[in-house]
């Protein structure tokens, strides 16, 4: 594993005792703790990778991860475009990883929700 | 709009901001504190949430008494409100006649603001016209392209620091940290703090510029003590961690399969151009890279306010900008660091309330911001960008991220159009063209191209908008929402 979550214990800066959640990508459960960003939880898994860019494919996670550079959109509970860098996770959030370009519709997405179409 | 009292509305809660907001407080406004993070603290002071508050959170930061304090006033005064998790998406020129001053009546502004979850759908729409607006917009991380750069692993500095700061994450055990900058020392610190191994950390300018913009004038220097204890702590703890600093090196490429396994490490010349048989390689699963920082402009821009030729925010002995109403403080008048922005922001929030700068601690903030005044143009003449670094380009290096956008494919569309103009070139090779507005690639491309023009930090959506929010803004102006986004 490169990226990791230092176990609470071990942290010389003390944070609050661990609360765990879980959140689902591609089916798979993955588990941080509350006040973990989505990024948070799936580097601290060692997860480093979760988009394949629009033109060659090729993996990207978190860059800029201060919600700059958009490199790290995921698919969050339906909703395409979300930084996965900012979003708090959820328990029970179902993450599926996002291919194709930012801004458009995504092939399963429900109809029900305002649109993930997006002015920029 | 109540009575008398002047609302002032602060954009942004790191240092100047919250410093702007408490001063503002203290001399009488109604004061609207705005930030798109649901905590206080900006990127300087970003640390654990609420959910997992740390017992020794202050091992993380520097002057975090300072934040607490600040914190803890802006909560507890009642004249101000502190909005988290609010984007601001706009920011309108207004002519309001309900503001009132001596000439009867003026412009003002309006913000635009959704108030939720970050990208959520159906987010609340908010408005802000207020009787003066503070910009504390802050800045983020420019980092030059190299080949490899876009590998999972290769992260931003400023991101290495949040994700150990916010989240306790190291983002490898392994990890090489370079670029340009003081900011350098403090995210190496971090890494060491989350158990990583720091391999090195590789400053791009050489100790002759090194010298030359921190030694000139020494004597102005003692008026910044406690910035210098600062940075003189950070490289105590690099020595007892046996890591070296290297100045006049970069890293120039980044190796792997699907992600970092190595990096390429060389010596620059003066001019930041690799120095041949320099080279060597480095086997590591992260690096963090800055080569400085880029002040995030969008509302500046948008309200009109002028920008130097380096383009920084111009303000006067009052933090003012150019635009009446509107103040400036922090990153966006100059990369000076948190003491000066800390001292800007009281500044400004004196003056955007009205209050008198000759009393109270006003006078003291002051005399602080002037001390503090020459550090930005130390850390330009000591680590700003030399032109040699396009030279560690290769044809196949992605330039833009987002767009996967090559070095090569850009001088392409330059030979095939003989435009340097980086819209055009934007427009034909979609360089900057994709979902971060040109934000990492934006300054690259003009730096490429040679073109100094303010055209690509000119945002007028200052961040991606769902257009079903769009529509339930209550205002007129969604028809500039949803034009294409300007270039």
């Amino acid at each position: 594993m490169t990226s990791r979550r230092i176990p609470a214990a071990a942290d010389p800066v003390r944070p609050g005792p661990d609360r765990p959640l879980t959140i689902w990508v591609d089916g798979e459960p993955v588990t941080g703790t509350a006040g973990q960003t989505i990024a948070g939880v799936l580097l601290g898994a060692g997860r480093r990778q979760w988009r394949s860019t629009g033109q060659s494919g090729a993996p990207r996670g978190v860059f800029c991860g201060i919600g700059v550079c958009f490199d790290c959109v995921v698919e969050v509970n339906g909703l395409r475009d979300v930084r996965a860098c900012l979003r708090r996770a959820q328990d029970g959030d179902v993450v599926a990883p996002q291919g194709g370009p930012f801004g458009e519709p995504g092939a399963g997405r429900s109809d029900e929700h305002d649109g993930p179409e997006v002015a920029r | 709009m109540s009575g008398q009292e002047r609302h002032v509305v602060v954009v942004g809660a790191g240092p100047a901001g919250l410093a702007a907001a408490r001063a503002a407080a203290d001399a009488g406004a109604r004061v609207t504190v705005l930030d798109a993070a649901d905590v206080l603290g900006g990127q300087y002071w970003r640390h654990l949430p609420d959910e997992r508050p740390a017992g020794r959170e202050h091992l993380l930061h520097h002057k975090w008494d300072t934040y607490r304090a600040l914190s803890d006033a802006l909560r507890a005064h009642p004249a101000v409100t502190v909005v988290p998790t609010a984007q601001v998406w706009s920011l309108e020129q207004v002519s309001s006649p309900g503001l009132v001053s001596s000439s009867g009546r003026r412009d003002g502004v309006r913000l635009n603001v959704l108030v939720g979850e970050p990208d959520a759908a159906g987010r609340a729409a908010r408005t802000f016209e207020p009787d003066a607006l503070v910009l504390a917009t802050g800045a983020h991380d420019r980092t030059l392209p190299f080949p490899g750069w876009q590998l999972p692993g290769v992260y931003s500095a400023g991101a290495a620091q949040a994700l150990a700061k916010g989240e306790r994450v190291a983002v490898g055990r392994r990890v090489v940290v370079a670029g340009a900058g003081p900011f350098l020392l403090p995210v190496a610190s971090s890494l060491l703090r989350t158990g990583a191994t720091v391999l090195g950390v590789h400053e791009a300018s050489r100790t002759g510029s090194l010298a030359r913009g921190w030694l000139d004038r020494p004597w102005e220097l003692a008026g910044a003590v406690g910035k210098a204890g600062e940075l003189a702590g950070y490289v105590g703890e690099l020595v007892r961690h046996r890591v070296p600093w290297r100045p006049g090196e970069a890293v120039v490429a980044a190796h792997g399969d699907g992600q970092v396994e190595a990096v390429t490490v060389a010596r620059l010349d003066a001019r930041w151009a690799p120095v041949p048989g320099t080279e060597r390689q480095v086997e590591a699963d992260a690096v963090a890279v800055s080569h400085g920082f880029t002040p995030r402009l969008e509302l500046a821009i948008a309200a009109g306010c002028a920008l130097t030729a380096s383009r920084f925010v111009i303000v006067d002995d009052t933090q003012a900008t150019s635009v009446p109403g509107v103040w400036a403080a922090g990153e966006i008048t100059g990369i000076g660091g948190a003491d000066a922005a800390l001292a800007e922001g009281a500044v400004a929030g004196a003056a955007a309330a009205g209050g008198d700068l000759g009393a109270g601690a006003a006078p003291r903030a002051i005399r602080s911001r002037d001390r503090a005044r020459g550090f930005a143009a130390r850390i330009e003449a000591a680590h700003g960008i030399r032109g040699g670094w396009v030279r560690w380009l290769r044809d196949d290096t992605v330039v833009c991220r987002c767009e996967e956008t090559t070095y090569g494919r850009v001088r392409e569309v330059v030979e095939l159009t003989g435009s340097h103009e980086t819209r055009s070139v934007k427009l034909t090779s979609r360089a900057g063209l994709g979902p971060c507005q040109a934000r990492m690639c934006g300054r690259t491309l003009q730096d490429l191209l040679d073109d100094g023009g303010t055209g690509v930090d000119r945002r007028p959506i200052v961040v991606p908008v769902r257009l079903g929010d769009l529509a339930a803004t209550p205002t007129s102006s969604t028809h500039t929402a949803s034009q294409p986004q300007e270039t």
